[in-house]
Formats: structure tokens, C-alpha cells, sequence
């Protein structure tokens, strides 16, 4: 591998990496911070890439689509904390393991049932559809660096709600003492109704955005599960930082993986999380 | 001492429910199993899947079926025809429960099926116990024709090794001398990589590396900046359905279309045209099908089958269908009689399949012997190009059957 395609590794590895941030970032939420076990993380994930392809092809822009998705997925998220995650909080996390898995065989029959089971593509808008010259035989589409983008932006804007505003400061307390923030006059209640239906949001949107380069297809919410459990796992869980440091890490790993040792691809990531594991059993980072 | 009663009223409920369960069971069964005897059906089992990602292809192989039977007034070998259906959920833990029930519980006299080749093997070693008549109508696992293979035992659709050995012919044709393969690092990946390989190096190409990524993960972009690195003649690809469709527009994003040539087993471009736009367009496959054959059988069987099912039929669908036609040339044989098992096996191995896809015959181990096209993405549609292998026959490794 000469520089130059090490270069470009490299930029693979950061942008799968920022990718992996982005869809993990609605289960540091509600994982990290609620307490949660949300299995269904995967399956908003699929709902926002459908709804993506489906109002993108009604409305005919990927920007109006994604901006009415992401109202229509806060409110799912409302809806599905009110109805059924709010019994859920002072139970073992074996209920939230058997309920949000029962919400990820609603999903996929709801999917099936109302967009039908083929593989369906949602166009790249054709302001982002270039890609740069890399090398003589290589480009990078433009829409991932956007992404990359998003995704930073993102970071950043997650971090600033939960260190510096009064918001993130009532989210953090609650997340240590539920009951003493309560009894102190907060109301717990609509904060976590709240931190649930972004966190579905931030699933759906990830969904979304990500649905012109993903394409869209059934069970496409299972892959996504089991990696973002990886990366909120590794950071440490309830750590924003750790998320984003995690997936960067398994971004590299993955990229540099499959070309360097493709024997061994399949196991990286968890050979990492193991060995993270083993050094730091809470993670690389504390909580927030 | 409340609680005593109620554990006594507890243990006589449950007394009784079972001996109305019992009483049931034994009242339903009776007369069903002599209705069976005297209707004189043939029973067949259908284990496909219904549900999941490769719900459609269930149905499709379900109606080709069905297309077959009807066309012969819904009898085989002058015998009416009972279904018995299991949804299999591509379930490989699953499969020797489901091909079991069938087998024993509801005692069909063959078995159709199935799509996953993990749940295909999971049933094979039923099959091969009980020697019930079985028929693949997709699964292309090598195995099941191959170490697996027994009398009982046949396929109508492919084998993985059969749907990449003919690119070699066609890279050759094209004067291209080196290639690199990229796939799933999982079984049907692996045996495709394989029939490349001895097709494509039989011709004078080199392979020269083999690119795989974790099953069933659907990010290219580390390996598509391998093979811009390595600038082979060619690159060759299998990947299905949804990872078909983000690798055609990987591919396409990348910049590589058009720089450097991309083939692929068909079902890399199968179902998924109308999702990728023109990130396909020119792209060359190999399957024992395509959309545009035009031939008298297959515009017949199009027409009919949209008629019936207001469906395109695709290639799943024809591979049910030649289920439905091989078991009928074997029931015709001995006009019904399913017990005489040795002279129906042995005309379905003498069949001439008159399919859409063309005339095929059975190999040794039960596969089909059949003509691979070559088919090239034009708009939304796998244009024939023309027979990239006649007759190609899979050579049944370790089969001793």
C-alpha cells in the first residue's frame, strides 16, 4: 500500500467511523443516559430510511423529506415512551430486552405490510451527486463528506446540550438520582419523554440521511443494532465523547481490517471490544 | 389453607384439560387419517419461506408451483394435488424441526423446497434419514448436489459453483487477463469465489486476490479503494439484494464504472435495478435466466403467469415451476403411484425440463444441466447477450451417490 492509498484509508476509516457515530448516537441516549435497553434502536433506523425513500419520492426533495421525518419520528418516539417505555423504568432490564424486541417484529411487519419487501434506491440530491478525483482510477463522493459533516456537527451539538445547557444539566442529574430530581420539583417524566423521542430521532435520522447511500431494504436495522451497541459499549456507556471516539476507533479498525488482515475482518471489532473491555471495564470514558 | 384448595382446584383443572385434550386429539385424528387413505392426494410440502427478507422468492417459487399443476387441470400423474405449507423464516436452526413435521407429523409424499441453502442443508440430513422425495427449487449450497446428494435428492434451479464458472469464458472473450473477486465472506460467497476461480483460471486469466467482507456488512469503501489500488482487467462481484444495490452504487460513486469492468453471478443485479438508477447500467452477469429470452415456452409461461398472479414472474418463480414440471414427469411416469419409487426417480432422471429458461436435463447428482446466459444491464432490464456456457454441468464434487 503506497502513501497515497494509505491516505485514503485513512479517510475511509475516519468517514465509516463518523458514519458509525451517527447511528449510534440516538442509543447513547437512551442506553447511556435513560438506562434503556432499546433493541428496537435498528428498527428506527430502518423506519427513517423508508420514510426517507418514501416522502422523498412524494415530495421530491431529500431535505423536505428528512425534515418532515424527523417531526414524524419524534412523535413516534413520544408516542411509543408515553404508551410503553414509561412502565418500564423501575422494572429489570430483562422487560425493555423483551419489549423492544417485540417492537422490532412490529416494525418489520409494519414495514412489510405498508412498503412491501423489495430493495428500493433514494437518489443522492443532485446538488451533492459529484465526487472528487482522488487518484487516476478513484473518486470520493461529495455526499459522504457531507455526511461526515453532519455527523461532526452532531457531536458537537449533542455535547453542548448535555454539558452546558440547563436542559443537559437536568438530564445528567436525572440520570444519577431519578428520584432526588424529582423531589426537588423537576419534571423527570416529560425530561426522559423527551431524551427518548430524540434519541428515536436521532435513530430515524441517521436512517435517513444515510438512505442514498445505503439503499433501503428489510431487516437493514439488524446490522445497525449490534454495531452500535459495540460503540456505546466502548466509549463507556451514557459518554457522548466515548461514542464518538468509540466509532472512530472501530472506523479505522474495520477499514484498515479488512485490508490488512482480511482473515480475521469479521472478528476486529469485537476483538477490540474485548480487549477495551478487559483494560477498561467501564469504557474509555466515564459518564459524560 | 385457601391457598391448599386453590392449588387443588389447579391440579384438577389441569386433569381435566387433559383428558378432553386427549379425547380431542384422538377423536380428530381417527377419521382424518382414514379420510387421507381413501382421497388418495398426493401430499405435497411446501417448506419455503414466507416471511423475512426472502418472503417474495417464497411466493414466487410458491406460484410457479402452482402455475405447473394448474397447467396439467391441477392433477399430477392423474392424481389431485393437497398442499400442506410451512413458513421455514429462513430459519437454519429451525430446519429439521419444520422438514421433520412435515415428514412425520403430516406425512407428505414430497417436500418442495427451499430459498436459504442453511436451512437446505439443515433439512438435507432429514431427507437423506427418512428418503422422502425432495425437491430444491432454489437453495444453490454445492453441497446438496455435491457430499449431500442422494437418489431422492434433486434440484431445479443452480448450483453457487455454476452461477460464476461461465464468467470465465466471458472475461476471456473480452480479453480480460486478471480479475479481482469481492463478496460475503459466508459459505454461498466462498463457492461462487470458487467456480470463478476454476472457470477464469481454465482460460488462461489470473484471479488476483480475493477481496471479502463480514457477512452481512455493506460497507465497500476500504475494499473498493483496494481494487483501485490493485487496477485488475475486471472485477467480479456477488453480493444479493440490498448489498447488491449499495455495492452497484459504491461502486458507481467511486468512480470505477467505467474505469474498470464489472461482472457479476446475476443475482448481483436481480431485484434491485429499479433501487440503484443507472449505477448498473452495462454491468455483466451470468444466470441460467434473464428478462428478454423471448422464446415460445418462455413468453407463454410470462403471460400466464402474469395473468394468474398479476406479477412479473422472475427467475424464483421459473425454478418453482420446473419444481411443479419435474414432479409431474416423474408422477405421469408411474401414473400416480408414488410408492413405486424407484421407476419415478428414475424417469425424472430421464426428463427433458421444457423450460422458460430453455430445455435442461438432470446431472448424475440432480442438478440441472443448463445453458448459462449472458446477460448485460440496459435501462432497468438483464438483456440476454447471448449462451455464455451451453450445457454447463456442475461437476458434483464429493458426490458418491
Amino acid at each position: 500500500m503506497d502513501f497515497a492509498f494509505f491516505l485514503i484509508q485513512l479517510l475511509n476509516g475516519l468517514q465509516y467511523g463518523l458514519l458509525l457515530f451517527l447511528v449510534a448516537s440516538g442509543l447513547t441516549l437512551i442506553f447511556g443516559i435513560m438506562g434503556i435497553i432499546n433493541l428496537a434502536h435498528g428498527s428506527f433506523y430502518m423506519v427513517g430510511a423508508y420514510l426517507a425513500w418514501s416522502l422523498a419520492s412524494m415530495t421530491g426533495s431529500l431535505a423536505a423529506a428528512i425534515l418532515l421525518g424527523v417531526v414524524l419520528t419524534v412523535l413516534l418516539g413520544v408516542a411509543l415512551e408515553w404508551l410503553l417505555i414509561r412502565r418500564l423504568y423501575e422494572r429489570d432490564h430483562l422487560y425493555q430486552v423483551l419489549l423492544t424486541y417485540g417492537l422490532i417484529l412490529v416494525f418489520e411487519e409494519m414495514r412489510s405490510i405498508l412498503w412491501g419487501d423489495d430493495v428500493h434506491g433514494v437518489p443522492v440530491p443532485a446538488l451533492l451527486a459529484h465526487s472528487i478525483p482522488l487518484t487516476e482510477n478513484l473518486s470520493y463522493p461529495v455526499y459522504r463528506l457531507v455526511i461526515s459533516g453532519v455527523c461532526l456537527l452532531l457531536a458537537l451539538g449533542m455535547y453542548l446540550l448535555i454539558a452546558r445547557t440547563r436542559l443537559g444539566m437536568m438530564i445528567r442529574a436525572g440520570s444519577s438520582n431519578r428520584d432526588m430530581v424529582q423531589s426537588l420539583g423537576i419534571n423527570i417524566r416529560l425530561i426522559y419523554t423527551l431524551i427518548f423521542a430524540l434519541g428515536v430521532a436521532l435513530a430515524a435520522f441517521a436512517g435517513m440521511i444515510n438512505a442514498p447511500l445505503s439503499s433501503v431494504f428489510p431487516n437493514m436495522g439488524g446490522g445497525v443494532l449490534i454495531i452500535c451497541f459495540v460503540v456505546v459499549v466502548i466509549g463507556g456507556i451514557g459518554s457522548v465523547k466515548g461514542a464518538l471516539v468509540a466509532s472512530l476507533l472501530i472506523g479505522l479498525a474495520e477499514t484498515f481490517g479488512q485490508v490488512l488482515v482480511p482473515e480475521v475482518a469479521g472478528m476486529i471489532v469485537y476483538l477490540l471490544m474485548a480487549a477495551v473491555l478487559v483494560w477498561r471495564p467501564e469504557g474509555l470514558f466515564r459518564k459524560l | 389453607m385457601s391457598s391448599n384448595e386453590k392449588g387443588f382446584d389447579r391440579r384438577e383443572f389441569l386433569k381435566g384439560t387433559a383428558a378432553v385434550a386427549g379425547a380431542t386429539a384422538v377423536g380428530t385424528l381417527a377419521p382424518f387419517g382414514l379420510a387421507q387413505a381413501q382421497s388418495g392426494k398426493i401430499k405435497v410440502g411446501l417448506m419455503l419461506p414466507y416471511t423475512g427478507t426472502y418472503a417474495a422468492l417464497g411466493v414466487a417459487i410458491t406460484n410457479g408451483f402452482k402455475l405447473a399443476v394448474e397447467e396439467r387441470g391441477g392433477k399430477l400423474g392423474g392424481r389431485e394435488i393437497e398442499y400442506i405449507v410451512v413458513d421455514d423464516e429462513s430459519n437454519p436452526a429451525k430446519a429439521p424441526e419444520n422438514a421433520n413435521k412435515l415428514i412425520q407429523r403430516d406425512k407428505v409424499d414430497v417436500v418442495i423446497g427451499t430459498v436459504h441453502s442453511g436451512v437446505a442443508l439443515g433439512m438435507a440430513k432429514v431427507i437423506r434419514e427418512t428418503g422422502t422425495l425432495w425437491i430444491n427449487p432454489n437453495a444453490g449450497a454445492d453441497e446438496v448436489t455435491g457430499p449431500l446428494c442422494a437418489p431422492n435428492i434433486f434440484r431445479t434451479s443452480f448450483s453457487n459453483w455454476q452461477s460464476t464458472y461461465a464468467l470465465g469464458k466471458v472475461l476471456k472473450a473480452e480479453g480480460r487477463k486478471t480479475a479481482v473477486f469481492i463478496t460475503w465472506k459466508y459459505a454461498a460467497g466462498e463457492q461462487m469465489m470458487a467456480g470463478f476461480k476454476e472457470g477464469f483460471e481454465k482460460e488462461g486469466g489470473k484471479l488476483v486476490k480475493e477481496l471479502y467482507t463480514p457477512f452481512p456488512q455493506v460497507e465497500f469503501q476500504a475494499l473498493l479503494t483496494e481494487i483501485a489500488s490493485i487496477k485488475p482487467d475486471a472485477v467480479v462481484a456477488f453480493f444479493a439484494g440490498g448489498g447488491a444495490a449499495k455495492f452497484l452504487k459504491d461502486y458507481a460513486a467511486a468512480g470505477l464504472k467505467g474505469k474498470i469492468p464489472l461482472y457479476g453471478s446475476g443475482f448481483l443485479t436481480d431485484g434491485v435495478l429499479e433501487a440503484v438508477g443507472d449505477a448498473a447500467e452495462g454491468v455483466e452477469t451470468t444466470l441460467h435466466y434473464a428478462d428478454s429470452l423471448n422464446t415460445k415456452k418462455d413468453n407463454a409461461f410470462r403471460l400466464a403467469y402474469a395473468k394468474t398472479y398479476k406479477l412479473q414472474p422472475d427467475v424464483y418463480a421459473v425454478q418453482g415451476y420446473d419444481a411443479g414440471q419435474l414432479l409431474a414427469a416423474g408422477l405421469d411416469a408411474v401414473k400416480g403411484d408414488i410408492s413405486s419409487k424407484a421407476a419415478m426417480i428414475k424417469a425424472m432422471e430421464a426428463a427433458k425440463i421444457d423450460s422458460p429458461r430453455g430445455t435442461w436435463t438432470l446431472s448424475k447428482a440432480h442438478n440441472p444441466v443448463q445453458d448459462m446466459y449472458l446477460r448485460k444491464v440496459v435501462g432497468k432490464q438483464n438483456l440476454v447477450q447471448g449462451v455464455a456456457f451451453k450445457a454447463l454441468a456442475d461437476p458434483a464434487r464429493g458426490c458418491k451417490a
